[in-house]
C-alpha cells in the first residue's frame, strides 16, 4: 500500500537513495598543479571539409572533433588549410600583434588612472583578426567586448578608440558608454551592449533584414561560452534555424566567464558547436589559437551564409589568458598554471612560427615589427591624450548628458538638462561652459 | 494649430469603425507607404492574428514582410532591435502585454538606448503594438497594464489609444517616429467604448464620435493629449478604457468635469493638464493598472509639484488593487463606477 507522506528529506526512499544536486567545479583552483592530459587535442589536418552547401548533419561530425591547421611543426595542413598568400599572413599577424600591443598600454592606463576600466583579449586575438579577415569588409559585426581585434583588422583609428576608452571630448560616444564599449557603424561593427548576449538575436533581426532586402551582406554574431546560458541564445539560434538567416554565430570558448568556469554554461555534457545539432543548423568546433584554423571555419561559415544555405554556430575553443577586465584578479580563483600550460599555445607564437617555417619571416622582423607597434600605439595614445583623461574636466558638454535619449528633448528632459547646469554653476561659480 | 484639426483632416470622408479594423487599416496605410515596414508576431502572418489586427496584410504585402515568429519575445524584440539596426522599420505585435516580459531586457538595454550608446549612429524605430488590459475574463495573465514598468525607463515612448480615430492616428505616427514606442491597445475596447457597467448589454463603437476613421493618411500627434469634455468642476486624467468609464460615471452624477485623455504617457502632455487643473481647482488620476508606483503615482506628484497653489482639495486617485487581475472576481478588481464615484463625492465635499 502506497504510503501517504513523502519519506523526511535526507531518507532513502524504498531502495533509492534521497537526491543528490551537482554543482560543478573546475579541476584546478589556485596552487594547484594543472595537467591537461584529459583534454583531447586531435592533430592538425585530420579532419575532413564538407561542401560549404552540405546539408547541416554532415558538419555534426565535427562539432564534436576540433578543426586544426597548423601542425606540431608549424606547417599549414588539411584540407583546411584555407591557403592564404604570405602578404595576408602578414597582415594577420601584425593586426593580432597590434590588438595586443593596443591592450598591453590600454591596460597600463587604466592602472596609471586614465581611465576606469579595460579589457584584454590576451590569447584570443587570432578569433578576432582572423574572423574579420575572412568576413566582407561591409558584413555586419554583433561583437561583444573582446572583440577589439575586429575593429583594428577593419583599420578603424586606434586614436578613436583611445578617445573611447577615456571617455574624453573627442569620444565619439559623448563618454556615455563604458570603456570597451565601442560603436562604429561605418565599419560594420555593431554598438557594443554590456547586457551580455542581446546581440545574438539583433544579429539574426539584421540578417533577416539584409535577405528580406535581397542584400549581399551577412551578419556575424559573437557570444562567450559564458553567456551562451542566456535565453537570448536560444531566441537567436531559434531564429536563425527558422528563417534560415545569413548569419554566422560564434561562441568563444575563453573557458572563463569571469570566475565561473564553463562547466556552469554546461561544457561537461558536451561541446558548444553540439548545439547546432539541436536546431538542425551546421555547426563546426575550432582551434581558437589557430588564425589558419579559425580562418577557414569563419570562411566556410560566411560563404555558406551568403549562399543562402543559412546559419552556422561556430565555437572557437581558447583560453582567457588574463583577467575577465582590470576590475578582475583571476588569482583569486584559478591556477595560474593554466595558462602556461594550455595545450592550443600562443596564437600570434603560432602564426610567427608558421611564417618563418615558410621563409617568409624571422625573428628580427618579429622584433622589429613588435617595435614599430608599440610606437604606433603609443602615438595614437598621446595624440588622444590631447583630448583629455577620464576624470580630468575635458569631457563633452553637459547638455550632451540629455541628448539621444530621444530624437527631440522632450520638456522633462529640458528642464533637468537646466537643473544640471544650475547644480554645476553653484559648485564651480567661476565656471564658463554653459548657461542655464 | 495641431496636425489632427488641419482643415484637410476634418474634411476626409470618414468610415465607421471598431478599433480593431483602425489599427488594422493603420498598418495597411502605413506598408503601402514605407517598404521598410515589416510585421512580425506570434500568429500575425496567414491567420491575421489572435484579434485579427494584421487580418489581410500577410495577403497583400507578402511574407517577407509579415510572418509568424517563434513563440519567443526576446527573439522577437531582439530581432526586430536587429532590423531596425540595419535599417527598417519593425512593427512587432506582443500578443498580450501579460507576455512582453521575456523581451524587457531586448526593450530596456537595448532598444531604449540604442540612439544614446551609439550616440546616434544606430537608432530603434520599432512600435511595438500589445494588447493590454483587463475586463474581458482573461484571468491574470491576459489582462495586466504594465505600462508603468516602460514609463519609468530613459528612451522609451508609450502610447495608449482610447478610441478607434486616435488608434489609427497615433499607430501612424508611432510608426512614422524614430524612437521605439510602446504601443497598449486597451482589448476591452476593440469592439465597442466601455462605460464600466459590467452588468449591461456591451456597446459597439457605432455611434460615438471616436469610431468616426478618416481615411487614409493622418497622424495623432504623440505628446499631445485630448480635452474629451471641457468642465470646470473637477480635471480626471486618464488614458485607455478608463476615459470611457470616468466619462459615464461624471455624466450620471452629472458634475460638469474636464476629463483628459493623454494619449501618450512619455512624452506626457503636462501644459494641458496644468492648464486645466489651474482652472478646476481639483483633480482625479485614474488607471486601471495597479496602485503602487503606477503611472498615477507620477501624475500626481507632477500636478502637486506644478500646481499645488491652484489646487482646493488633495489629488485624488483612483487604481487597480495591488494583487494580480483575478479571473472570478475580476470586476472586483476593476477600479470601475463605484470607486470612482467615491473618489468624486470625497473631491466635490472640498
Amino acid at each position: 500500500m502506497a504510503e501517504n507522506t513523502a519519506p523526511e528529506p535526507g531518507k532513502a526512499r524504498g531502495n533509492l537513495p534521497p537526491l543528490e544536486l551537482y554543482v560543478p567545479e573546475p579541476r584546478y583552483r589556485p596552487g594547484d598543479v594543472v595537467d591537461y592530459s584529459h583534454l583531447p587535442v586531435p592533430p592538425a589536418g585530420q579532419l575532413a571539409r564538407p561542401d560549404e552547401n552540405c546539408p547541416a548533419s554532415e558538419t555534426w561530425p565535427m562539432t564534436t572533433d576540433m578543426i586544426r591547421v597548423l601542425d606540431e611543426e608549424d606547417r599549414a595542413v588539411g584540407p583546411w588549410n584555407p591557403g592564404l598568400d604570405a602578404d595576408t599572413l602578414r597582415r594577420m599577424l601584425r593586426t593580432m600583434a597590434l590588438t595586443r600591443a593596443f591592450d598591453d598600454r590600454m591596460y597600463r592606463g587604466q592602472r596609471q588612472g586614465k581611465t576606469s576600466f579595460y579589457m584584454k583579449c590576451t590569447g584570443e586575438e587570432a578569433i578576432s583578426v582572423a574572423h574579420a579577415h575572412a568576413l566582407a569588409h561591409d558584413d555586419m559585426v554583433f561583437p561583444t567586448y573582446r572583440q577589439q581585434g575586429i575593429l583594428i583588422s577593419r583599420g578603424y583609428p586606434l586614436v578613436e578608440m583611445v578617445n573611447q576608452i577615456y571617455s574624453n571630448r573627442a569620444d565619439k560616444l559623448k563618454g556615455r558608454q563604458l570603456p570597451v564599449m565601442y560603436s562604429a557603424k561605418d565599419y560594420g561593427f555593431f554598438t557594443i551592449s554590456g547586457n551580455l548576449a542581446t546581440q545574438y538575436p539583433q544579429a539574426v533581426g539584421w540578417a533577416m533584414a539584409s535577405a528580406i532586402k535581397g542584400d549581399t551582406r551577412i551578419a556575424s554574431a559573437f557570444v562567450g561560452e559564458g553567456s551562451s546560458a542566456e535565453g537570448d541564445f536560444h531566441a537567436a539560434m531559434t531564429f536563425a534555424a527558422v528563417y534560415n538567416a545569413p548569419v554566422v554565430l560564434n561562441v568563444v570558448n575563453n573557458q572563463w566567464a569571469i570566475s565561473s568556469f564553463s562547466g556552469f554554461a554546461g561544457a561537461e555534457r558536451t561541446t558548444f558547436a553540439a548545439r547546432a545539432a539541436g536546431y538542425g543548423i551546421a555547426g563546426l568546433r575550432v582551434d581558437g589559437n589557430d588564425a589558419l584554423a579559425v580562418y577557414a571555419a569563419s570562411r566556410w561559415a560566411a560563404d555558406r551564409a551568403r549562399a543562402n544555405q543559412g546559419p552556422t554556430l561556430i565555437e572557437h575553443f581558447t583560453y582567457r589568458a588574463e583577467g575577465h577586465s582590470t576590475s578582475d584578479d583571476p588569482s583569486a580563483y584559478r591556477s595560474a598554471q593554466e595558462r602556461e600550460e594550455w595545450p592550443l599555445g600562443d596564437p600570434i607564437m603560432r602564426l610567427k612560427k608558421h611564417l618563418i617555417a615558410l621563409g617568409e619571416w624571422s625573428e628580427e622582423q618579429q622584433e622589429a615589427m613588435d617595435r614599430d607597434l608599440v610606437e604606433q600605439v603609443k602615438i595614437a595614445t598621446k595624440e588622444a591624450e590631447k583630448n583629455g583623461v577620464l576624470g580630468h574636466g575635458l569631457h563633452h558638454p553637459f547638455h550632451t548628458m540629455f541628448e539621444d535619449v530621444f530624437e527631440e528633448l522632450p520638456w522633462h528632459l529640458e528642464e533637468q538638462a537646466a537643473q544640471a547646469i544650475r547644480e554645476r554653476q553653484s559648485k564651480w561659480p567661476e565656471w564658463k561652459g554653459e548657461s542655464a | 494649430m495641431t496636425e489632427e484639426n488641419a482643415l484637410s483632416l476634418h474634411d476626409a470622408p470618414t468610415r465607421q469603425m471598431n478599433m480593431i479594423e483602425a489599427i488594422n487599416d493603420a498598418l495597411d496605410i502605413m506598408m503601402g507607404r514605407d517598404p521598410d515596414i515589416v510585421i512580425l508576431g506570434e500568429d500575425v502572418g496567414y491567420f491575421g492574428g489572435v484579434f485579427r489586427a494584421t487580418a489581410g496584410l500577410q495577403k497583400k504585402y507578402g511574407r517577407n514582410r509579415v510572418f509568424d515568429s517563434p513563440i519567443n519575445e526576446c527573439g522577437i524584440v531582439g530581432a526586430a532591435v536587429g532590423m531596425a539596426a540595419y535599417g527598417l522599420r519593425p512593427v512587432p505585435e506582443i500578443q498580450f502585454a501579460d507576455y512582453i516580459y521575456p523581451g524587457l531586457d531586448q526593450l530596456v538595454s537595448e532598444a531604449a538606448r540604442m540612439r544614446y550608446r551609439s550616440a546616434g549612429e544606430f537608432t530603434s524605430p520599432i512600435t511595438i503594438r500589445s494588447p493590454f488590459g483587463g475586463g474581458i475574463f482573461g484571468g491574470q495573465t491576459h489582462s495586466q497594464s504594465p505600462e508603468a514598468l516602460f514609463t519609468h525607463v530613459a528612451g522609451l515612448k508609450t502610447v495608449i489609444p482610447a478610441t478607434p480615430h486616435d488608434a489609427k492616428g497615433l499607430l501612424i505616427a508611432a510608426i512614422e517616429d524614430n524612437d521605439p514606442v510602446i504601443f497598449f491597445e486597451p482589448k476591452r475596447i476593440y469592439n465597442g467604448p466601455f462605460d464600466g457597467y459590467y452588468d449591461k448589454p456591451s456597446r459597439t463603437w457605432k455611434g460615438h464620435p471616436g469610431g468616426l476613421v478618416p481615411e487614409g493618411y493622418y497622424k495623432t500627434p504623440l505628446g499631445k493629449a485630448r480635452i474629451v469634455r471641457e468642465g470646470s468642476a473637477m480635471t480626471v486624467v486618464s488614458y485607455g478604457t478608463m476615459i470611457h468609464v470616468a466619462e459615464a460615471v461624471l455624466a450620471e452624477k452629472g458634475i460638469d468635469a474636464e476629463i483628459i485623455d493623454l494619449r501618450t504617457l512619455v512624452p506626457l502632455d503636462m501644459a494641458t493638464v496644468e492648464k486645466s487643473v489651474e482652472k478646476t481647482g481639483k483633480c482625479l488620476v485614474i488607471h486601471e493598472a495597479t496602485r503602487t508606483s503606477g503611472f498615477g503615482a507620477e501624475l500626481v506628484t507632477l500636478v502637486q509639484e506644478r500646481c499645488f497653489y491652484h489646487l482646493e482639495a488633495p489629488v485624488e486617485r483612483v487604481t487597480g488593487f495591488d494583487t494580480p487581475y483575478p479571473h472570478s472576481l475580476e470586476w472586483a478588481y476593476f477600479p470601475g463606477p463605484v470607486r470612482i464615484g467615491e473618489a468624486v463625492d470625497r473631491l466635490m465635499k472640498e
